[in-house]
């Protein structure tokens, strides 16, 4: 209960209209988690093995991965005992307090991007269909939103249609779009955006690249290639690669993590989708072993739908039901 | 971090029951444990799992442990079975309607992959069924869809029918039918923009469309990556408009795919195609036995033989036999060798479809070095014709233009020799093998590409 408290007092004493976007977003739900974990709570008097059997199937629906479930699983059954509770009352603020643990892994985090003084690049890359274009108007627009100055660079040449998709963005946003024709060489528009940017003295240069699925060798040492340019352009750039990740993907998402780190040094996650009835537990597994963080979360199709990622808020929304009738 | 199959996680439950007469109940709980895990980490849904595992558990119960088999493998085998039948057994055509033309909607969550896969089944309509499909554009939605219609339109010269994006979906599919029948197109492929399941104003579109253009077919695009909620996706689309099939998408990714499972299990409609690549060919018809390996991580034997099947070419093949038979294989062959090999595709696909290779250490993310092939052919493409015929003839002298003429090194020549030498060995070896009856062989020189 005091976890709520302060998590409540910290959240509306910040940001009213943000928490609201998120229970928005995952209220949609309609067998949402939370009302699960409701149900179990009000089922279950007393926590015992059935009660972690359970709640272990509940977090396994929202796929967060047989391991990173266990070793929660675990640590809870260890917190129960030490703190002798014994009753599923109050076992809620335990499990959301583990959850944000776990995803904090004794670090502090940061998921503000990491802006330069000059020109900083970012790079969005992910496998086919996890709405990296989309993220990109998004974040287009909360960027300029913030007083910067962006451009986008249409990196994705293969998929018919996606450097026009790019295009309505960067109108719709009001940003310039460096493009070259569809079927060219990527890491050539990449270099003539960057000179772009330069030469236009703009604060932000986006990158679109295509979709790629993690298992196409040709196709992770062509992104490979890009990151590279970028590089040899400005040095330490890209500033920031984020992985767009769709969260109705289940286990695969941790080898498309791991993958794309490899190739591209990958600096944080952007959580798509997650307006729909998929939880996306899987980034509780990748922050688990991969330590990479989720820095922001797309939960609808409007421009300003693209919120930062706040491991506290993630779990508030995921309980937030639980909590409204602890505080009645 | 690459996914254990599930014969490998049952190993350690299986070294207790080896040598026993009858699989007990205990161990046959013990090993539903591994199922369960395997299966969820292929990413079926739980509930799926459960009643699954709890059929499984039936059979297993009381079996004789066959000699034929292990313990493991038998239960191994019950597992593959029953998946293979809960995904359906006979092959599932689609439904043309009696009178023209046939309409086929396409459904899904964003980024499913429906605009692909539906240049892709137009693709199919029209070289396997001699169709003439009308590809119509009712995504005014998102940015761009209506352009990577046409897109797609242009590179198949098909026809695309669009509105642009101001008018209602539902009027942009009453038209289209309505050109379609003018036109004399026998098919209308409706793509629809993606939705969420949730979103109840547009699922509503979607059971207009449908109740206006009266489909044949409606398909769910599901990508094959999806987690647990594919349950939710599938009923949710099921309920609101009755789709007939799914197509599921991405499966030429490494995601063990347990989506299909439970889309089967929830819906009880057949799945009909496979998205296996970004070109347009790229669609198949879905072999449920295949799936069930490929959800245990058993590997995809059929479709690399049907693979090796489709690029081989018989002729030469035949040819190769019997150059292998008189011992006249040159250098030459060896080079047609390496192309038959290459049409099958990537060698690191290939790799992955062999069963056991996902299981070797180090290995699951090894990349076959295709570099490698090539500097192969460039060192034969190098040499005269005469020293492809008898390389004995190649001297200091000759191994250096020939490095110089490949842009490779002498060593690299010198090793390419050896290799070729020994293969001759081996082939010699095996020929004479083969003289007695043995099974004949195929694609020399295959193991020396991979170090």
């Amino acid at each position: 209960m005091t976890f709520f408290k302060k998590l409540k007092e910290k959240i509306t004493g910040t940001n009213e209209t943000v928490t609201e976007k998120f229970k928005d977003g995952l209220s949609k739900t309609r067998n949402s988690f939370t009302s699960k974990v409701n149900d179990l709570v009000a089922r279950f008097r007393e926590v015992d093995e059935e009660f972690f059997e359970e709640l272990e199937e509940l977090l396994l629906q929202a796929d967060v991965g047989v391991e990173t479930v266990m070793e929660l699983v675990d640590q809870l059954r260890w917190e129960v005992q030490r703190k002798n509770i014994k009753n599923t009352e109050g076992i809620q603020s335990v499990i959301s307090e583990k959850l944000v643990e776990i995803y904090k892994a004794g670090e502090e985090l940061d998921t503000e991007l990491n802006m330069q003084d000059d020109l900083t690049v970012i790079l969005m890359v992910g496998v086919n269909g996890v709405g990296k274009t989309t993220t990109i108007g998004k974040l287009a627009a909360r960027l300029k939103e913030e007083g910067k100055t962006v451009m986008l660079a249409a990196g994705d040449t293969f998929r018919a249609g996606a450097i026009d998709q790019l295009v309505v963005w960067g109108d719709r946003v009001g940003v310039e779009v460096i493009r070259q024709s569809e079927g060219s060489d990527p890491a050539a528009v990449m270099y003539d955006a960057i000179r772009a940017a330069k030469s236009r003295k703009v604060d932000v240069l986006i990158c679109d690249t295509a979709g790629r699925l993690q298992n196409k060798v040709n196709l992770m040492n062509e992104l490979e290639k890009v990151h590279r340019v970028i590089g040899k352009e400005i040095e330490g750039a890209p500033h920031e690669v984020l992985l767009a990740l769709d969260a109705t993907t289940g286990q695969n998402a941790l080898i498309q993590a791991q993958t794309f780190k490899e190739a591209t040094n990958v600096t944080g996650i952007v959580l798509t989708k997650l307006d729909g009835t998929a939880k996306g537990g899987i980034v509780l597994a990748i922050r688990n072993k991969l330590k990479i963080p989720v820095k922001f979360v797309g939960l609808g199709e409007g421009m300003d739908d693209l919120q930062p990622f706040d491991p506290e808020k993630y779990v508030y929304g995921l309980f937030a039901e639980g909590l409204e009738k602890e505080a009645e | 971090m690459a996914f254990e199959g599930l014969a490998q996680r049952l190993q350690g439950t299986l070294q207790k029951i080896k040598g026993k007469g009858k699989i007990s109940e205990a161990d046959v709980k013990e090993m539903m444990r591994e199922v369960r895990f395997a299966l969820i980490e292929a990413d079926v849904n739980l509930k799926v799992v459960k009643e699954f595992v709890k059929t499984v558990s039936e059979r297993a119960v009381g079996q004789d442990v066959m000699k034929s088999l292990t313990p493991g493998q038998q239960v191994v085998k019950i597992v593959k079975d029953e998946l293979t039948n809960l995904m359906g057994g006979e092959q599932n055509p689609i439904q043309f309607a009696r009178k023209s033309p046939t309409v086929i909607m396409m459904v899904g969550l964003q980024g499913a992959g429906k605009t692909t896969t539906t240049g892709k089944l137009a693709t199919v309509l029209r070289k396997r069924h001699n169709k003439k499909p009308l590809l119509v554009a009712a995504d005014v939605y998102r940015p761009a869809a209506i352009q990577q219609l046409e897109t797609l339109g242009k590179q198949l010269t098909m026809p695309v029918f669009s509105l642009g994006t101001d008018v209602s979906p539902v009027e942009i599919a009453r038209q289209a039918i309505a050109e379609a029948e003018k036109e004399h197109h026998d098919v209308v492929i409706i793509d629809t923009a993606g939705r969420l399941h949730v979103d109840e104003n547009l699922m509503q579109e979607l059971k207009d469309i449908r109740e206006l253009s009266k489909p044949d077919e409606v398909f769910l695009v599901v990508d094959a990556m999806t987690g647990q909620d594919a349950v939710n996706v599938a009923k949710s689309f099921d309920e609101a408009i009755g789709i007939t099939g799914v197509v599921l998408t991405k499966l030429d990714g490494d995601t063990r795919g347990g989506a299909a499972l439970s889309i089967r299990s929830v819906t009880q409609k057949p799945i009909k195609f496979v998205g296996m690549g970004e070109k347009m060919d790229a669609l198949e018809p879905f072999h449920p036995e295949r799936m069930a390996s490929r959800i245990l991580g058993m590997g995809d034997v059929m479709s690399l033989i049907e693979k090796a099947q489709e690029n081989v070419d018989e002729e030469k093949a035949k040819e190769l036999e019997q150059k292998f038979r008189t011992q006249t294989f040159t250098l030459d062959d060896f080079l047609d060798q390496l192309q038959q090999v290459k049409k099958m595709g990537p060698l690191d696909e290939i790799l992955k479809m062999m069963p056991g290779m996902n299981k070797i250490k180090g290995l699951e993310n090894a990349q076959v070095d295709e570099s490698q092939m090539g500097r192969v052919e460039a060192v034969i493409r190098s040499m005269t014709i005469a020293e492809r015929t008898t390389p004995e003839i190649i001297n200091a002298n000759r191994r250096k233009r020939i490095a110089k003429g490949s842009g490779t090194s002498i060593q690299e020549v010198n090793r390419l020799l050896k290799q070729f030498e020994d293969m001759k060995k081996m082939v010699k070896q095996m020929t004479n093998m083969q003289q007695k009856g043995k099974k004949k062989m195929k694609m020399p020189g295959f193991d020396s590409l991979f170090r």
